[in-house]
């Protein structure tokens, strides 16, 4: 049961620091709690589906259906990550740095908490089926249902403390610095999810490895590590990077970084 | 001129990696009672490679090597098939994530 509790964990972590993180850098923006909650329960029936047709995937395309899979979704959350930042920014650059006059700008209908629905959604989506999968496995096996509701129950409650303390923690920046820092982290998680496709993609043969591993930075900080973990969902941190990881995730922060800064140039009408 | 250059490098690089599937030398590895057999497979150094891997369990396993970058779920009484290497001589441990007390290997590459 510990075990099932620490798997679960493993595969909540990831859905719960990215819920946490867009959570907190979001407050103020008009309907996004009720959009957020739309995209978990999304994301849930999701990952329960995805689950299901597992075995109709993988065979697909030479038998790399997963990994393109996977690759997609990353890369579909990175895209939803780079519309929000590029929107951020069009905001901010228009009106004063308060975050309660970006609330009420934004009561304007705009796409922005549905695509936040969908970055939300999309967290849940990969690691909730593959939670699936390993439950259905467990219980098809022969586990007791009280023991799997126990271990998963424990897993997704420390997932979600994870993901509270995140919030918690970026809740106390003051204001006026929230959206510096958010700014970069949401750029370093979209980084690091377009690493991680990289890596899928690699696996799936459609992409050079460059390189398997460029260092070994597991004597300073191991992925197996609880810290390693958070750090490899946040910002990308792999302990031995392939090359085309470094490319893709510096690739991916000058790129947006540049559009980010050509947004605060345009001038915007008020 | 250095676009071409450009191209012809990338296709020579992705070209290496495309060895055709039916020339590759195959490694065959087994998953049974949430154990690997063998746990430990030795494979050519600096060249490309098939690993296939039977899961003869009715429950699915993945298959994770953070040192190879592979994370594969295998459904019960599947088997799945990954392409890897070219790899330097040294030892990259796998696990059965799903069960990983019981479910370790090493492939040793020479």
């Amino acid at each position: 049961m510990l075990g099932t509790a620490i798997i679960i964990f493993r595969e909540v972590l990831e859905a719960a620091l990215i819920i946490g993180l867009i959570l907190a850098v979001t407050r103020g923006i008009a309907g996004r709690m009720r959009w957020i909650g739309i995209g978990i329960g999304a994301g849930l029936v999701g990952a329960v589906a995805l689950a299901l047709l597992a075995d109709v995937i993988a065979p697909l395309a030479e038998g790399m259906g997963q990994e393109l899979m996977n690759a997609i979704i990353l890369l579909v959350a990175a895209g939803m990550l780079t519309w929000h930042l590029l929107w951020m920014k069009r905001h901010a650059a228009s009106i004063s740095q308060e975050i309660k006059a970006v609330g009420q700008a934004l009561n304007d209908g705009d796409k922005e908490p549905f695509i936040l629905a969908i970055i939300v959604g999309l967290a849940i989506l990969r690691e909730g089926s593959e939670s699936v999968i390993f439950l259905y496995g467990l219980a098809a096996a022969g586990t007791s249902i009280n023991d799997l509701m126990l271990g998963s129950g424990m897993g997704i409650l420390a997932g979600i403390a994870s993901g509270t303390v995140l919030y918690l923690g970026i809740a106390r920046i003051p204001t006026g610095r929230l959206f510096q820092v958010s700014g970069w982290m949401l750029l370093l998680l979209t980084a690091g999810l377009v690493s991680q496709a990289a890596s899928y993609l690699v696996q799936a043969d459609l992409l050079p490895p460059l390189g398997y591993s460029m260092w070994d930075s597991s004597f300073l900080l191991s992925q197996q590590s609880l810290l390693g973990q958070v750090l490899h969902i946040l910002v990308g941190y792999v302990e031995n990077p392939m090359g085309i990881q470094l490319l893709v995730y510096l690739l991916t922060i000058a790129l947006i970084g540049v559009a980010m800064k050509r947004m605060e140039q345009t001038p915007q009408r008020a | 001129m250095k676009i071409q250059a450009l191209f012809a490098a990338v296709a020579l690089m992705i070209g290496a990696q495309l060895v055709n599937a039916d020339e590759m030398q195959r490694f065959e590895l087994t998953i049974k009672d949430h154990q690997f057999h063998p746990s430990e497979i030795t494979i050519p150094a600096n060249t490309r490679v098939l690993l296939v891997i039977h899961n003869q369990d009715d429950s699915p396993e993945e298959f994770e090597s953070k040192a190879l970058h592979i994370e594969k779920i295998i459904g019960g009484g599947k088997t799945a098939t990954l392409k890897i290497g070219p790899l330097k001589p040294g030892s990259y441990p796998f696990v059965g994530e799903f069960h990983e007390d019981t479910a370790k290997g090493t492939i040793i590459v020479k």
